[in-house]
């Protein structure tokens, strides 16, 4: 496994011009992805995630778009890629699966037509026959039946839906595959299933994952890494461990904190206030309405994205200074 | 399969009870007005001196035992079926001793091939213009030029053809100005006859076609807006799928359907612009010929012909029925 | 005032209803203007002028020379092959048509609305008849009906409150359809199982609850009503079962078509009614849409 970062994201800014005024979607987003990592993007509803996602995918639509920034595949910057060149990328180096697997499948093709389609349109030069394996292939990767590709989506049930909606994700074995809340929509049990499977095929295929969502509980088990957002901004990232044990943003502490645990049973934790709207944000520090840490500075700059330490990249006031004393 | 009896066998019933009905009504509106118009015309034509036509002995007597007037009303409604399912229609008033039946087999063919070709065409057309003008990627041609000319739609067909009926046929001399086919020349199967039978049709078809694409564009446009926002457009860009490939089989696709149903709703409004049409210029259908026959007051060939395309199109809403699952897996007509 | 102010300020959004609407005060104005110039029961007859006269601003019969100098008529329409004046038709037969309109609109919507109404409301075997009237009604062509209506009232002449009154007796089909289909999905809607809940009776539900909801649909659903009118006795008209001594619009398109008013180079007689037909409908056309947005914004957004 190679450390060069498969993914680099730099300084991404992400708008959205209402007639409201000027929505800030993601501000200033850093983020690094080494290949074959699992890294997880959590954050409230409203956070940006989805955006984030959206704009890595190149499918940010007017009235929004990228403000700033960039985003290296591999060295190179997709955000400058026409948009024929980003529509080759899709689905082939950066693939999606997406949330609604209910409705996401096209109702009136069967799956594998559904698989293969994209093949084709990347121009892969294969024939058809070949397609066709590599389809019925990508099915059995989803522990589905080869002969599911000749159905319809809505003989499938909805953990089925899902699997194919993974085996058109990774049909043409992508380098980063976005997982976007894959298992919200599922009964706990099918959620236990799907992640298997996506955990099962990435590390087969060596593909880094970003899995996008809101349940911690999932994220521990499953990811290697864990990224925070919040109203925009990226909060901390921190390899799991450091993350539950030693989160060094009180967002991320609060967040933690806010997990039912079986030890200490009968309160619940939640973190009081609400998210600011994305383009109403307070000045300063965008947490510091609802941080209980919070202190002169953070009411007036904002504070900057750095690897405070080896390994954990935070943006907080708390770091900032050399003299304050360190945390333990 | 996805075809079960039972739903073949209701769907042919509901066909069969639109004819019914439509025969129904055919029987019993007349005899609601308090005067009995049949007769009087039957007396008026006997009492105009001057031309008595001949076998009108005849008629009046076949009048009578067909209406059988001396019996009581259901005795009527009965013998009024009986013949019906046997395809008696009755004798043309006008054109005795002619059937209603023959004189509407001589303008039948003109009428559907007309009907068919504009309607198959106007939906085709309009839902295609629709789709672009809701495709944000479409040029900008598409989306801003044309829903002027959806106004179009809002005018009728017949209005529209009269006005090309002056520019094109009358001003430009470009196309003929009405009929069939050239008068003098000998119907044969041969290509200069042909043409000339195109030629005649294109005003017509022309106008049908104008007026009726307007709806089906509206119709289309807004579902494409609906269908840009559900979450398999979303997952087939993310798949990097191209433009044209996302337009027609993830979009025009499963926007067509509820389109066609639109179709089988709208057959009614198609065939009643398309007879007006005939009637303005003059085309051979059966629309001129009913225009005639109430122009007579050929009360057999008027209730005739509205029997004919009410049977005409029940049995069309029939088809498409059954042409629906094709193009909709999702709907399986099995018994459960 | 400032409630005018906001409307006209949506007005400018909505393109549709502003074109409309503004067709519609531009036709009033004609109409109402029209009738201060014309006289209503000679003009738009025949023999109120010379036949066959272009569009003119000086006509002056060739057999009296001393007319040009001092009273040389205008016929600003130009008159018929039979000598109507065309100013005359087209003022008088626009309010006839469009009363024509109004009058099986109206009808048509309220029979129809009310049957929607209780059928869906109530249920039943009430229902089962409803639903099955107008389904059957609805698949046979409206025009044929009429025709065989129309036909069987034999030689009698229609009138123009006839013509409204024989159209009206097919207008309801629509109305009672659309009405049927969204009554029966407001009935299963939380807010009405609340309101039976706390007991209020059948009457009062329709009126206190559903009715508001459902004035969206009634607008449209007159607007469809009208333009359907129109349409019907148009087609009646040019088959010629449209009240043939009156001037409405329809009925002076029979005559263009009848005799042969294009193939005599007699464009006017043409243009006057299609010019205004096509100004009705497009009016009426703009409006629809223009209600659908109101209803229904999305469509809007998305250009």
């Amino acid at each position: 496994m190679s450390n060069e970062a498969v993914l680099k994201i730099h300084d991404l800014d992400v708008q959205y011009y209402t007639d409201a005024g000027v929505v800030y979607a993601n501000n200033k987003i850093n983020l690094e992805l080494r290949p074959g990592e699992r890294l997880g993007l959590v954050g409230e509803s409203g956070s940006g995630k989805s955006t984030l996602a959206l704009a890595i995918l190149g499918m940010i639509k007017p009235p929004g778009g990228i403000a700033g920034g960039e985003i290296l595949l591999d060295g190179r910057d997709i955000t400058k890629l026409t948009e024929e060149e980003m529509r080759q990328v899709r689905g082939r180096e950066i693939s999606m699966i997406p949330q609604g697997a209910m409705n996401s499948l096209n109702p009136v093709m069967r799956i594998q037509d559904q698989i293969i389609d994209s093949m084709v349109d990347h121009e892969l030069g294969l024939d058809k026959v070949t397609m066709e394996r590599m389809a019925g292939d990508a099915l059995e990767a989803v522990d589905l039946n080869r002969n599911v590709g000749r159905m319809y989506p809505h003989e499938l049930s909805g953990g089925m839906k899902q699997r194919a909606c993974i085996a058109i994700a990774i049909a043409m074995k992508p380098k980063v595959i976005i997982a976007d809340e894959p298992t919200s929509a599922l009964d706990v049990v099918t959620q236990r299933q799907v992640m298997q499977t996506i955990r099962h095929i990435q590390s087969e295929m060596g593909a880094a994952v970003i899995l996008i969502g809101h349940d911690m509980g999932l994220m521990a088990q499953f990811v290697d890494r864990l990224a925070v957002m919040y109203a925009g901004q990226m909060a901390e990232i921190a390899p799991k461990e450091q993350a539950f044990r030693s989160p060094m943003h009180p967002y991320t502490d609060m967040l933690i904190e806010s997990l039912p645990r079986l030890a200490t049973k009968g309160e619940f934790h939640g973190i009081p206030g609400i998210t600011p709207l994305l383009r109403d944000l307070p000045p300063g520090c965008v947490f510091n309405p609802r941080c209980p840490k919070a202190f002169a500075p953070c009411l007036k700059t904002t504070p900057k994205f750095l690897e405070h330490r080896p390994n954990q990249w935070v943006a907080c006031h708390l770091y900032e200074n050399e003299s304050e004393t360190a945390r333990s | 399969m996805r075809y079960s009896w039972s739903f073949v066998i209701k769907r042919f019933g509901l066909m069969l009870l639109i004819i019914w009905s439509g025969a129904t009504l055919n029987f019993f509106i007349p005899k609601l007005t308090p005067r009995n118009p049949l007769r009087e015309k039957l007396l008026q034509e006997a009492s105009r001196g001057g031309y008595i036509p001949p076998g009108f002995e005849e008629m009046v007597q076949a009048y009578e035992a067909k209406f059988g007037l001396d019996r009581s009303v259901w005795q009527q409604y009965l013998s009024y079926v009986q013949d019906m399912l046997r395809g008696d229609l009755g004798f043309s008033i006008s054109n005795y001793p002619k059937t209603v039946w023959e004189l509407i087999l001589e303008g039948l063919p003109w009428t559907i091939g007309l009907l068919i070709t504009t309607t198959l065409a106007a939906f085709l057309i309009g839902s295609l213009l629709g789709a672009l003008m809701a495709w944000p990627k479409a040029s900008k041609l598409f989306r801003y030029v044309l829903p002027t000319l959806l106004i179009f739609g809002a005018v009728p067909a017949y209005v529209i053809a009269l006005t090309l009926i002056y520019f094109i046929a009358f001003r430009l001399h470009l196309l003929p100005i009405g009929g069939g086919h050239s008068i003098g020349v000998l119907p044969s199967w041969n290509m200069t006859f042909i043409l000339d039978i195109l030629q005649h049709a294109l005003l017509p078809a022309l106008a049908l076609v104008l007026a009726g694409s307007g709806g089906w564009a509206i119709g289309m446009r807004g579902m494409m807006v609906t269908i840009q926002g559900e979450d398999y457009m979303t997952f087939a860009e993310a798949k990097g799928l191209k433009n044209w490939r996302l337009f027609y089989r993830y979009g025009v696709r499963n926007a067509l359907l509820p389109q066609v149903t639109g179709l089988a709703l709208a057959l009614s409004f198609i065939v009643s612009g398309s007879v007006l049409v005939e009637l303005v210029m003059g085309y051979p259908g059966i629309g001129t010929l009913l225009a005639r026959s109430i122009n007579q007051l050929d009360y057999f060939m008027i209730y005739g012909i509205v029997f004919v395309i009410i049977t005409g199109i029940a049995i069309t809403m029939f088809i498409m029925d059954m042409i629906y699952p094709l193009l909709d897996p999702r709907i399986s007509y099995e018994s459960k | 005032m400032e409630r005018l102010k906001l409307s006209l300020r949506y007005l400018r959004r909505n393109t549709s209803l502003a074109i409309g609407l503004g067709i519609l005060v531009f036709l009033v104005l004609f109409t109402i203007i029209g009738y201060m110039v014309i006289d209503p029961l000679i003009d738009p007859y025949p023999l109120a002028g010379p036949a066959s006269t272009a569009p003119t601003l000086n006509y002056c019969p060739r057999t009296d020379p001393e007319c040009e100098k001092t009273e040389p008529k205008a016929y600003i329409f130009g008159t018929d092959a039979q000598g109507r004046d065309l100013l005359g038709v087209a003022v008088a037969g626009t309010w006839m048509t469009v009363q024509i309109g109004l009058m099986a609109g109206i009808i048509g919507l309220g029979f129809g609305a009310f049957l929607g109404f209780t059928s869906a409301f109530y249920g039943g075997w009430y229902d089962m008849i409803v639903r099955w009237a107008v389904d059957v009604m609805l698949t046979v062509p409206g025009l044929l009906l009429l025709v065989v209506i129309a036909s069987s009232l034999g030689n009698q002449t229609i009138t123009v409150t006839g013509m409204g009154l024989i159209i009206a007796s097919i207008a309801w089909r629509g109305p009672a359809r659309v009405i049927r289909s969204q009554v029966l999905s407001m009935r299963e809607r939380p807010y009405v199982m609340m309101a039976r809940l706390n007991g209020m009776g059948g009457m009062s539900i329709i009126f206190r609850e559903m009715m508001p909801n459902l004035l969206p649909y009634l607008g449209a659903g007159l607007v469809d009503a009208v333009t359907a009118a129109i349409f019907a006795s148009m087609g009646l008209a040019a088959l010629g079962l449209g009240p043939l001594r009156e001037p409405t619009l329809g009925v002076t398109i029979y005559w263009v078509i009848n005799q042969s008013a294009f193939l005599r180079g007699l464009w006017w007689w043409g243009a006057v009614p299609i010019v205004i037909v096509a100004l009705v409908f497009v009016m009426l056309f703009q409006i629809s849409i223009g209600l659908d947005e109101v209803a229904n914004p999305r469509v809007r957004r998305s250009q």
